[in-house]
């Protein structure tokens, strides 16, 4: 069934404790060597899913195959799967090569093939200095490291990490999330990787798969997911700051397509519609970034405003306005922070914009 | 008063009040309260006190210094001697080996009962955090239900299971008693233990491909060197102390020095002699106070470490 250069492969996979239905007929194929990251709010299923493909949960329909071979019923350790968790899990009593080297001892390789990969693990990962301490010994990023050392020196096809990052503060993690990428482009494994941090999705994947409530909702490159999301939820859910959203009507005016919030009449002769439009309620997203400030005419669409609230966050400000009586952000370059109640001008062509069906939130 | 009162009487002097205002460490100040509060601990304390005092005191006098009566007195001449006599000497019916033969006994029913009864519960704890199966939580149910069993109540059954196999009144026979009956509270004890710990070390030790023993006795028992403490100082005192249980079902060659003691006190052969009472008593009660006083610090850390979570 797997094509060639499918590395894992899941198929019509559910999962439900009791009554309770986690993940439903979920279907996922992953290229060998891709960097595939699973992205979405607390309580997803993501996690759990990767807990299904680790072999560490019982599913309760479909089947997963890796690297071709059907591993549904197999013991994690026979699956060729190394894993990183969040919270390290270093056996705390060992020493961090003692930590590396269990797996391979419980395998029963022989002492030198065991040297030999650990000497690697900790060329690569820079551990070679912490070989002898404990895991209390070391900081959390040094850990986390050597977690990710634990799954390296088993060799294996696929690596599964579970919010490897979501324990470290901001510095450490931006430091560590580049080290992971780099990792996968030396070793060119195939990598699954859970996180509810979309800056970590949209840096590190290759492709993201944002889910909810058990489905995936999305699957596609980051700057696809990102500038053509196909429901309102995955729209929501990535970027910051997050997405403007208008809620207003879409009508037709002498065959030209207009979204209408109140007294503004934003044209979409530039927007690409999905499928054929029909007049009625729709939503109507706009990204903060994707947003001209006081820059003249030339837009298909400008408007002015009243500054209500500006938010300076360093690099840039984020600025508040009502269109339509609604609230709108717009992102403006720090130098050019307007001050409160100013009158502003704003234009945006609407070929960046992304419509959303009211009912069902479907991109339109 | 009018508005221009309210006015007048306005102006606060700045300084006083920037004076009065809390700077630096809070003073410390002994309330009535706390006077109380430790007057309390201090009568409480001898409350518990005088009676091993005069315990002490007791064993080593003379029984003419205690025909004299004055109870409170420090020993006149010291002796080791009741000392030696409950050792070796003091009779229990016909028998005058005094306590040591009880203390041996003691030894030889505490230890494996404790050995077994905690690797038993050590086991049911991981299997019970880590491994849930069917009726697992029923299981568990049912032991804590069992810490709440008056003993009492199953002696009689106990009894008669027993010799129906032909262990009752035997040394196999007591252990096993004494690890039934621990099992309940250790199993409770050691599976709070373990549910505290993060279920993906158990993740990643799979992943590893340990399997159930392997994880057990490389990665879990190495960290439970607290609550085995803890397990081992509740267990140490409980069979060390058991009376009951000793007396029913131990059989008179292995009676425990409780049961001993208990012989030695009510044997009366013309005098009384409370020295060697007092003596035995002692003796009788150093194991488990050696224990606590040894390990007292770990027994508060284990289970401390246990009380988190569960």
């Amino acid at each position: 069934m797997a094509q060639n250069g499918t590395s894992v492969s899941i198929q019509d996979l559910s999962l439900s404790f009791g009554a309770v239905s986690v993940l439903h007929t979920l279907n996922l194929d992953v290229a060998e060597g891709e960097f595939i990251v699973l992205l979405g709010p607390s309580g997803c299923g993501k996690s759990t899913l990767l807990n299904c493909i680790a072999g560490l949960l019982d599913i309760s329909e479909g089947r997963i195959l890796i690297k071709g071979k059907n591993v549904t019923w197999e013991e994690p350790k026979d699956r060729g799967i190394g894993m990183v968790f969040q919270s390290y899990a270093l056996y705390p009593q060992m020493t961090v090569e003692k930590n590396l080297s269990f797996g391979l001892r419980v395998a029963g390789l022989p002492k030198d093939e065991i040297a030999k990969r650990i000497a690697r693990a900790a060329e690569i990962l820079q551990i070679e200095p912490l070989l002898q301490r404990k895991p209390a010994a070391l900081s959390g990023g040094q850990r986390q490291r050597v977690a990710i050392g634990r799954a390296l020196v088993r060799d294996v096809d696929v690596f599964l990490f579970d919010e490897p990052l979501s324990n470290l503060d901001a510095k450490l993690r931006s430091e560590l999330r580049v080290e992971i990428k780099l990792l996968h482009r030396k070793l060119e494994n195939t990598m699954i990787y859970v996180t509810h941090d979309q800056i970590e999705a949209m840096t590190l994947a290759d492709r993201i798969a944002v889910m909810k409530g058990g489905v995936i909702q999305q699957l596609d490159a980051p700057q696809t997911i990102y500038n053509r999301p196909v429901n309102r939820f995955v729209a929501g859910f990535l970027g910051s700051p997050a997405m403007n959203f208008l809620d207003g009507r879409l009508e037709q005016d002498k065959g030209a397509w207009h979204f209408v919030v109140e007294d503004v009449r934003i044209p979409l002769a530039t927007y690409a519609f999905e499928k054929e439009p029909v007049p009625g309620p729709a939503v109507f997203g706009m990204r903060p970034e994707h947003v001209a400030f006081n820059s003249g005419a030339g837009w298909p669409f400008t408007a002015t405003a009243n500054v209500e609230v500006v938010e300076p966050m360093g690099s840039d400000t984020l600025v508040w306005l009502k269109l339509g009586k609604q609230n709108f952000t717009v992102r403006v370059t720090s130098e050019r922070t307007p001050k409160n109640a100013d009158a502003v001008s704003i234009g945006f062509d609407p070929m960046r914009a992304s419509l959303f069906d009211a009912q069902t939130g479907n991109r339109l | 008063m009018t508005a221009g009162q309210i006015t007048a009487t306005q102006p606060v002097p700045e300084a006083p009040e920037q004076a009065a205002q809390p700077f630096g460490p809070k003073p410390r100040r002994i309330s009535p309260g706390r006077i109380g509060l430790y007057v309390f601990l201090v009568v409480a304390a001898l409350f518990f006190l005088i009676p091993v005092y005069i315990m002490i005191v007791t064993s080593l006098k003379g029984m003419p210094e205690i025909r004299l009566g004055h109870l409170f007195n420090l020993p006149g001449e010291p002796t080791f001697q009741p000392w030696v006599d409950a050792w070796l000497h003091a009779c229990t019916g016909r028998d005058c080996n005094g306590l040591s033969p009880g203390f041996y006994n003691s030894v030889k029913i505490t230890l494996p009962s404790v050995v077994i009864s905690i690797i038993c519960a050590s086991i049911n704890g991981y299997a019970l955090t880590f491994w849930p199966y069917k009726g697992a939580n029923l299981l568990f149910g049912l032991l804590v239900f069992g810490a709440f069993v008056p003993y009492q109540v199953v002696i009689y059954p106990l009894i008669i299971g027993l010799s129906s196999v032909g262990l009752f009144a035997s040394l196999p026979g007591i252990i096993i008693v004494h690890t039934i009956f621990g099992m309940p509270i250790l199993t409770l004890l050691f599976r709070n233990f373990y549910a505290a710990i993060p279920v993906e070390l158990f993740k990643a030790a799979r992943v590893d491909g340990a399997g159930f023993w392997r994880i057990f006795f490389y990665i879990m028992l190495p960290m439970s060197v607290p609550i085995t403490v803890v397990a081992v100082i509740l267990q140490v005192t409980g069979i060390w102390n058991d009376f009951l249980f000793g007396v029913v079902f131990a059989g008179r060659p292995n009676w425990p020095m409780t049961v001993q003691l208990n012989n030695i006190v009510n044997t009366t052969t013309g005098v009384r002699e409370y020295n060697v009472n007092m003596a035995a008593t002692i003796l009788t009660a150093a194991v488990p106070l050696i224990i606590y006083f040894v390990s007292g610090r770990w027994f508060v850390r284990g289970i401390a470490a246990g009380a988190v979570k569960g």
